[in-house]
């Protein structure tokens, strides 16, 4: 009686192992790794677009000092800027292409309002004059600079992770874990983010 | 099926348009010293005097600033070249990321742009953008309209050096303290190692009922890999307290980046 439960337990415990080093034989660590290395992307992506965020309000107020009457031009940075901080970053951003798709939406607007923000000041000598405004632009440049660099390295932490799900054997291990492919920046939303004002501004 | 094929024709979408932009653009020259000039801007002494005084900073400070000089990054702009270049040659300390990039793109057109400064993200703090951006604009382009081009650099990477001398940066290993430091982390592992040998044959050599564990294999290579790994910790730790010795990434008069990170932070300039 006692010889069949030990052996039992014996064979559950065999097929523990065969099972653990199955697992790892199919990339389930693989995928572990992956997925943190496509979230530690992530984190950075929304780092910087945070950064910017944060350059706005003072960029604002130097324009307004010489430019009050571009009222609309400000407010509408304003008002993409608070529409882009509000929305929620949340893990699942990353796994709900929706959500992903949001995410690029508002802060496309925001990199949209921003360019021409910075194209209504060329038309103000003495704002480019000044000092503090040209800290903020290139504090603005280097940060879109910083945002183009994160979202290329998400797109290829994406891409390693994507190929995992996809290829064969780990795609038996992403179906049995019900791992799916995650969202990246797509090359017609690029466009339509990276014309921010990043290059054409302010360079002698 | 439909689905599938949804999903991956970006993906395909991206390799043919990778494929042929991989394929033009520039490669990233291998560093060997830390001043490269592929564009012939600047002659043989000066460019040695540039090397001494930056290797000189290094031993002083441990800080690692590179200047590269190029023809044109084209296709790309700067900033996307010298971000590939940082990347590669892992200019400044690995979690100190004290390094600092200076790409020159002598025939760049105005929209690739053709001054950067790339900073490490240790560097940030003190070699802000702005600060950046006023080195490569009031410092370096005045020298540069006039053709001065040495003069320029120098003045460049004085003032850089300058901005990273108010940073508190860990100091430099020195040479018997790195060597003791590294080989002491190492002998630790290899210690830890040991414990573990040990600690697997006792849990051998203990009576038990399992039948795995009287397998003859079991506790020969149990033994063994104990004593194996922890040989292995050991003479892990003497090698790479070796090198240590070396400090700085200083190799047998060749130069090699300590493993700095980049995040595209820095300016880039026009003259």
């Amino acid at each position: 009686m006692e010889r069949s439960v030990f052996s039992r337990w014996f064979r559950l415990l065999t097929v523990a192992v065969l099972a653990g080093s199955l697992l790892s034989g199919c990339g389930y660590n693989e995928f572990q790794a992956k997925d943190e290395a496509t979230k530690a992307a992530w984190g950075e992506v929304v780092n910087q677009y945070q950064r910017r965020a944060d350059l706005i309000p003072n960029l604002v107020n130097t324009v307004k000092g010489y430019a009050s009457h571009e009222r609309g031009t400000l407010e509408a940075v304003t008002r993409a800027r608070a529409a882009a901080t509000s929305f929620q970053i949340t893990p699942e951003v990353l796994n709900n292409p929706a959500a992903f798709q949001k995410f690029q939406q508002v802060q496309g607007e925001l990199s949209n309002a921003l360019s021409r923000l910075m194209a209504v000041s060329e038309k103000y000598p003495d704002l480019k004059a000044d000092t503090s405004f040209r800290d903020l632009q290139s504090q603005l440049e280097g940060t879109e600079n910083r945002i183009t660099v994160a979202r290329q390295r998400y797109i290829a932490a994406v891409q390693d992770y994507n190929i995992t799900v996809r290829k064969f054997p780990t795609n038996l291990t992403a179906m049995l874990f019900g791992y799916k492919s995650k969202p990246s920046f797509m090359v017609e939303n690029e466009k339509a983010i990276s014309t921010a004002p990043t290059v054409d501004f302010g360079n002698k | 099926m439909l689905r599938l094929l949804r999903f991956l024709w970006p993906l395909a979408l991206a390799f043919v348009l990778a494929g042929p932009a991989f394929a033009q653009l520039k490669p990233v020259p291998a560093l060997t010293a830390r001043v490269t000039d592929e564009a012939g801007m600047i002659d043989d002494s000066q460019r040695q005097r540039l090397e001494a005084v930056l290797a000189d900073y290094e031993a002083k400070t441990g800080s690692q600033i590179a200047v590269l000089l190029v023809t044109s990054t084209a296709p790309e702009a700067i900033e996307q070249y010298s971000i590939r270049v940082a990347d590669a040659w892992k200019l400044g300390r690995k979690g100190v990321d004290d390094g600092v990039l200076l790409l020159v793109a002598r025939d760049n057109p105005s929209a690739l742009r053709r001054l950067r400064i790339e900073a490490g993200r240790g560097v940030q703090g003190v070699l802000t953008d702005a600060q950046s951006k006023r080195i490569l604009q009031d410092v370096i382009a005045p020298h540069f309209r006039q053709n001065h081009y040495y003069e320029g650099l120098v003045a460049g990477v004085g003032a850089i050096a300058t901005l990273l001398n108010q940073e508190q940066f860990p100091a430099p290993a020195r040479q018997g303290r790195a060597a003791a430091e590294d080989g002491g982390g190492l002998g630790l592992f290899g210690i830890a190692m040991l414990v573990l040998g040990f600690m697997l044959l006792r849990s051998i050599f203990r009576p038990r009922r399992s039948r795995l564990a009287h397998g003859g294999w079991g506790r020969g290579a149990g033994y063994r890999s104990g004593l194996g790994d922890a040989a292995t910790g050991f003479i892990l730790g003497n090698v790479l307290g070796n090198m240590g010795r070396g400090g700085g990434g200083f190799h047998g008069g060749g130069f090699s980046g300590g493993g700095g990170s980049f995040d595209g932070g820095g300016a880039s300039g026009d003259w």
